[in-house]
């Protein structure tokens, strides 16, 4: 298994020609490449991988989160694209602080994002920002704190 | 709408207003419902007999499997991965040990990978089996249930002659297989896979030219290529709007790019066409399962040689001091990959079921997520039989093949 070199992903080298402020870092792990970008500029780089037309990252497979605490910026959200006529991968991580979680919604891009979404506001805590029904999914409605965080234990009282 | 707002509309179910003038009646349908094949709650707007608003809410069987999964090592997180999708506890497993190899580098020998092939095929004819007959009791198609559990059950009987078990197999594990396959297994997967076409013509004698099942079916349910991807949907659901995209041709895992077969599509998105395909991918697996039996070689490794990854041989850990000492670090510690995270995906009976595992380099995984393929399937539901009629959501409901055990976590 031996990793791509990384200027050589044609997605990476795009978004590089594009604007480079949204390329923060790239990661080779694994023949994967992982995208870091910032912050602010999530949605507009998803816009431009889905429209495109030699990227087409039309399907969202998968959003995820994992929560680095006590390292600051605390949370990663992972957004796993995939271009289903090119069969390549892409994942995009955003870096978010612990203080304030807020990310800006992928909803108008990938519809599928509301449920994913919905889940990691239930599970981790972050808040999504422009979510059109943002609400626990999976724990009751009334429950107290966000179970996947590190410092939520996994059997005890809270 | 919230739960509250439910709540009120069930105590106050007027149907006509003083003035005259209809509201919408609001219905739940579950969580003890039994054509949500579990705990589903659909919460139903109805306008007369049509759906006005459907929402699906779920959580009601969530038991955190992901977060246990960061307190047990490696090894250990296997066992829980069989209870997510429990129709088809090999996949799961499948998914989980393929992310781990690739976390660390593993190569694992062609006759393990051949046998989990054969294995993963069997599992997704006994969960289509499942499928195909709990959709038809839904709809009043009783004797095709009858017969499917029928042939379900001599695929179980040969998953027990394997791996001891029935259901919660944990057969596959990291490196390759638990145990030596038992003498005679592939014989009796033979018998199986004989007589397997036979009775999928006699389901499709009850079914496909069936007038009652071709009126639920047809043109309800309807999901187009767009919307489709729009979702995320995958799976027989997206190959029925007439995307071809399978996990297994598109990111070949475990020796895929081996076999010869075929993806079936359809091109009609309604329920009826979700039907044939899922017909049609029993066929095409039949096939894969013969390609299988010829491939998987009568003898050799059916673990990777890793020492201090994979516990050593029975033999070796009796007999030599080096195997007693990796056998007992594997057991008591486990083992440490290098820190970095990677996300496999692999085709489930259901769909793409996505396994992410962050690693931090010690024994037990940082954060492992399921993307569960029926979680992401179910959320088209709304899509699926708003507009249509309240009868229409049971075959809804049916056709996203959904279990809740996976929807949930």
């Amino acid at each position: 298994m031996e990793p791509q070199a990384t200027e050589n992903s044609l997605a990476v080298r795009k978004l590089r020609e594009w604007d480079s402020r949204a390329v923060a870092q790239v990661i080779e792990f694994r023949g994967e490449t992982t995208v870091v970008v910032p912050l602010e500029h999530l949605v507009r780089t998803a816009e431009y991988l889905v429209t495109e037309p030699s990227l087409r990252f039309s399907f969202l497979s998968d959003i995820t989160t994992v929560d680095r605490y006590p390292i600051e910026p605390r949370f990663e959200v992972n957004y796993h694209l995939l271009s289903i006529e090119r069969r390549e991968r892409l994942r995009l991580k955003v870096r978010v602080p612990g203080n304030e979680p807020v990310v800006p919604s992928v909803t108008p891009v990938w519809p599928t994002a509301n449920w994913h979404e919905r889940e990691i506001f239930d599970l981790f805590g972050i808040r999504f920002q422009g979510h059109p029904d943002l609400r626990r999914i999976l724990m009751p409605e009334d429950w107290e704190g966000y179970p996947l965080r590190k410092d939520y234990p996994v059997e005890g009282y809270r | 709408m919230n739960e509250r707002d439910v709540v009120e509309a069930m105590a106050t179910m007027t149907i006509e207003t003083p003035s005259g003038a209809t509201k919408p009646m609001v219905l739940n349908m579950g969580p003890q419902h039994p054509s949500t094949h579990g705990v589903l709650r659909v919460v139903l707007e109805l306008d007369g007999e049509t759906v006005v608003k459907a929402e699906p809410v779920i959580g009601y069987l969530h038991t955190g499997i992901e977060k246990n999964c960061e307190a047990k090592t490696y090894s250990q997180a296997i066992t829980l991965t069989d209870r997510i999708d429990y129709l088809a506890p090999l996949s799961n497993n499948l998914g989980y040990c393929l992310a781990v190899e690739k976390l660390i580098g593993l190569e694992i020998p062609k006759r393990a990978q051949y046998i989990r092939v054969l294995l993963t095929e069997l599992t997704r004819i006994t969960s289509h089996l499942v499928w195909l007959g709990t959709h038809a009791i839904d709809l009043g198609a009783m004797s095709v249930f009858l017969y499917c559990f029928r042939e379900r059950e001599e695929i179980m009987k040969i998953f027990e002659y394997v791996s001891g078990q029935r259901m919660m197999t944990s057969y596959f594990r990291i490196g390759g297989l638990a145990l030596e396959p038992p003498p005679g297994y592939l014989d009796r997967v033979r018998r199986v896979m004989e007589s397997l076409p036979g009775h999928i013509d006699e389901y499709e004698d009850l079914l496909t030219k069936n007038r009652i099942w071709m009126a639920r079916t047809q043109g309800v349910g309807i999901l187009t290529a767009a919307d489709a991807i729009a979702m995320g949907v995958s799976g027989p659901m997206l190959r029925g709007s007439g995307v071809a995209y399978d996990v297994r041709k598109a990111f070949p895992y475990s020796s895929y790019d081996e076999f010869d077969f075929e993806i079936p599509t359809q091109t009609a998105g309604d329920v009826y066409a979700r039907y044939l395909v899922r017909v049609a991918e029993i066929r095409e697996s039949r096939k894969i399962v013969r390609q299988a039996m010829e491939k998987i070689p009568a003898d050799g490794p059916f673990r990777a040689e890793a020492p201090g990854i994979i516990p050593p041989s029975r033999e070796e850990m009796k007999t030599s001091i080096e195997g007693l000492i990796y056998h007992f670090k594997i057991f008591t510690e486990g083992f440490t990959p290098p820190p970095g995270e990677v996300y496999q995906a692999i085709e489930s009976p259901r769909g793409e079921l996505g396994v992410f595992i962050a690693s931090d380099g010690s024994q037990k995984p940082y954060r492992v997520k399921f993307r569960a393929p029926s979680f992401v399937n179910l959320q088209s539901l709304p899509k699926l039989c708003e507009g249509r009629l309240i009868a229409d959501v049971v075959a809804c409901i049916g056709t996203t093949d959904i279990v809740l055990g996976e929807v949930d976590r």
